[in-house]
């Protein structure tokens, strides 16, 4: 039983992650989220689906720059973020798989190769932007070879929205290092935000609207896996389960819940009341504006109560 | 390889003058600590960015009525872990393990990420704002270099702290632990011959080592050892992700190709993925 569990007695001093690092942990989220969505949408979607997942892919890859920029300034020394990737000392390369923020600057910098590429494509294939180098883009990622370097980035994608709790379990520091659920549970929670951020997006859009019903499907198992996996680390914390449910905390989880509860309900409400109507796209139409944006408040919330709690 | 070299701290002889915490502050130059009150003898408070040497104070009832408080008294340090939690995290390779076999932080290659600091069971790490970078107690590695005992073991007037080789000083801390225990002080132990695979700063102490901000033996443990659980835990939600996925994306039957009815209630259809729609062609 978790809750018998004792935890580990370490005295840790925090390492003072705090604004930048949670912008960078929700950011990462959605961009890895978003394209992780739009690969799923173009693999398994029917073509009037490619409107939605254009739009995924238009999410993934600025949210993406915004987070080397974030992990840079949280630096003490700015100017060397490159020591992530190359070896000051001797030159080579700075890669240790063992730990996870090296491994994270490197799917960081490759993500973005596979995350611009199809922001690329998703500008030609929307006429957004009519350049040749788009179009080569978007040519290259229709065929077969483009395809699984979509799943390929996909993956990247996964490691992304995943790896920052990982990140966080690699340490010694009481809370994070006490449970073993913060990888899932922040890639849970990164797809259910990504499909928000998507959700929010058709709303603009009368082309995309029509994977609407599939998205608030998706967001709804998304939902359910991200309470299943914030009862796990819970249920892991053990001794220390008082640090994240105590004080101000307490208003962070009502967050959280408010943004997993509610939009599960509102999913489930629409749903219903599509079912008894027949054209898609007039249904699509009447989708809440609240589920999505409670949801990403619960998202930013959640990383929020697990990174500041737990240095408190 | 130069010699490992290694602190023994036996806590039963320390009398809490400070005389390390000083030579090292003086020896490395680190700044003064800002003028503190605290409940306390131990005006340094905890190891950090500007203090590599720390002499804790640990208070306990004592058994005798005229002197309600008993004090032990031990020079902490960073303790140079054999299996080091900062070293194994550091994403930029700028702490390392020296000729000597001490574990060093190359300031020139620090670029403050702090992870170090997350990781060190024992919160030696410290960030200083100023350098923006992860500092602690460099063993004098410039001292070594020149064949010289670091400053805290030279200051130490009692030899609570002695430097040394580190077979050298388990034999020493091995004979010491015999004579007390045939003495009759049964509880003193040495930490760090087991934690970490061995620290190269260990101590002889007479209390829990918790009592002294020691982890357990049991406590010991690595960063990595959630790396495994971390990403398998990762892996089953990104595969049930995918499952849900599939199930809500799925095509139901629905024809793929394109057609301007399609479900749109009569508003114009997507452009569609190599349809060319503004492909630049």
């Amino acid at each position: 039983m978790g809750g018998l569990k004792l935890p580990n007695e370490h005295f840790v001093v925090p390492p003072h992650w705090e604004w930048y690092i949670l912008g960078y942990f929700f950011f990462a989220g959605i961009s890895g989220g978003s394209y992780v969505l739009g690969s799923m949408l173009r693999l398994w979607g029917d073509a009037r689906d490619a409107a939605a997942s254009r739009i995924a892919f238009l999410i993934s890859f600025p949210t993406l720059l915004i987070c080397p920029i974030l992990l840079t300034l949280d630096l003490g020394q700015p100017l060397r973020f490159w020591h992530f990737l190359i070896n000051d000392s001797s030159g080579g390369l700075a890669f240790k798989p063992w730990s996870p923020m090296s491994l994270g600057a490197w799917a960081l910098l490759l993500f973005g190769i596979f995350s611009f590429v199809m922001f690329l494509s998703a500008l030609s294939e929307g006429g957004i932007v009519h350049r040749r180098a788009l179009a080569t883009a978007a040519s290259f990622v229709a065929g077969v070879v483009g395809g699984i370097f979509m799943v390929i980035g996909a993956l990247f994608g996964l490691f992304i929205a995943a790896y920052t709790g990982v990140l966080l379990a690699v340490s010694n520091q009481p809370v994070w290092s006490d449970t073993w659920a913060l990888g899932g549970l922040f890639l849970a929670s990164a797809l259910s935000g990504s499909a928000a951020c998507v959700l929010l997006a058709t709303r603009t859009r009368r082309d995309a609207i029509a994977t609407d019903r599939k998205l608030i499907e998706a967001d709804r198992y998304f939902i359910l896996l991200e309470l299943a996996l914030i009862v796990l680390f819970l249920a892991t914390l053990g001794g220390v389960l008082s640090k994240v449910l105590t004080g101000g905390w307490i208003i962070l989880w009502v967050i959280v819940l408010a943004g997993t509860l509610i939009p599960l309900a509102l999913h489930w409400r629409a749903t219903r009341m599509r079912a008894t109507v027949t054209a898609v796209g007039t249904a699509a139409a009447d989708i809440s504006l609240l589920a999505p944006v409670l949801v990403l408040l619960g998202v930013l919330a959640l990383r929020a109560v697990v990174i500041f709690s737990a240095q408190a | 390889m130069a010699q490992t070299v290694g602190f023994f701290t036996d806590t039963t002889l320390c009398i809490g003058c400070k005389a390390c915490e000083v030579a090292c502050k003086e020896w490395n130059q680190l700044p003064n600590n800002p003028l503190e009150f605290r409940d306390s003898y131990d005006n340094t408070g905890q190891l950090d960015h500007a203090n590599w040497r720390h002499v804790r104070f640990v208070e306990s009832a004592a058994t005798n009525p005229d002197k309600p408080i008993a004090w032990s008294m031990m020079s902490d340090v960073c303790k140079h872990c054999a299996n080091a939690s900062c070293l194994e995290v550091c994403p930029t390779d700028a702490i390392i393990r020296t000729e000597f076999d001490t574990v060093y932080i190359q300031q020139d290659v620090c670029n403050g990420c702090r992870d170090c600091i997350s990781a060190c069971p024992y919160g030696v790490i410290g960030f200083n704002s100023t350098s923006g970078t992860a500092q602690k107690c460099t063993f004098c590695y410039d001292r070594l270099q020149n064949n010289l005992k670091p400053a805290c073991a030279t200051a130490c007037p009692t030899q609570s702290i002695k430097f040394g080789p580190l077979d050298e000083l388990r034999q020493t801390a091995a004979t010491r632990l015999a004579t007390l225990q045939a003495q009759g002080v049964s509880q003193a132990r040495i930490y760090g011959d087991k934690e970490y695979g061995g620290l190269h700063a260990f101590f002889l102490i007479t209390e829990k080592p918790e009592a002294y901000a020691l982890p357990s033996t049991q406590s010991a443990v690595l960063p990595s050892r959630n790396n495994l659980p971390g990403y398998v835990t990762a892996t089953i939600t990104a595969v049930l992700a995918g499952l849900a996925g599939l199930i809500a994306f799925r095509r139901r039957g629905e024809s793929s190709s394109p057609s301007p009815a399609a479900g749109t209630g009569g508003s114009s259809p997507s452009p569609l993925v190599g349809e060319g729609r503004g492909g630049g062609s």
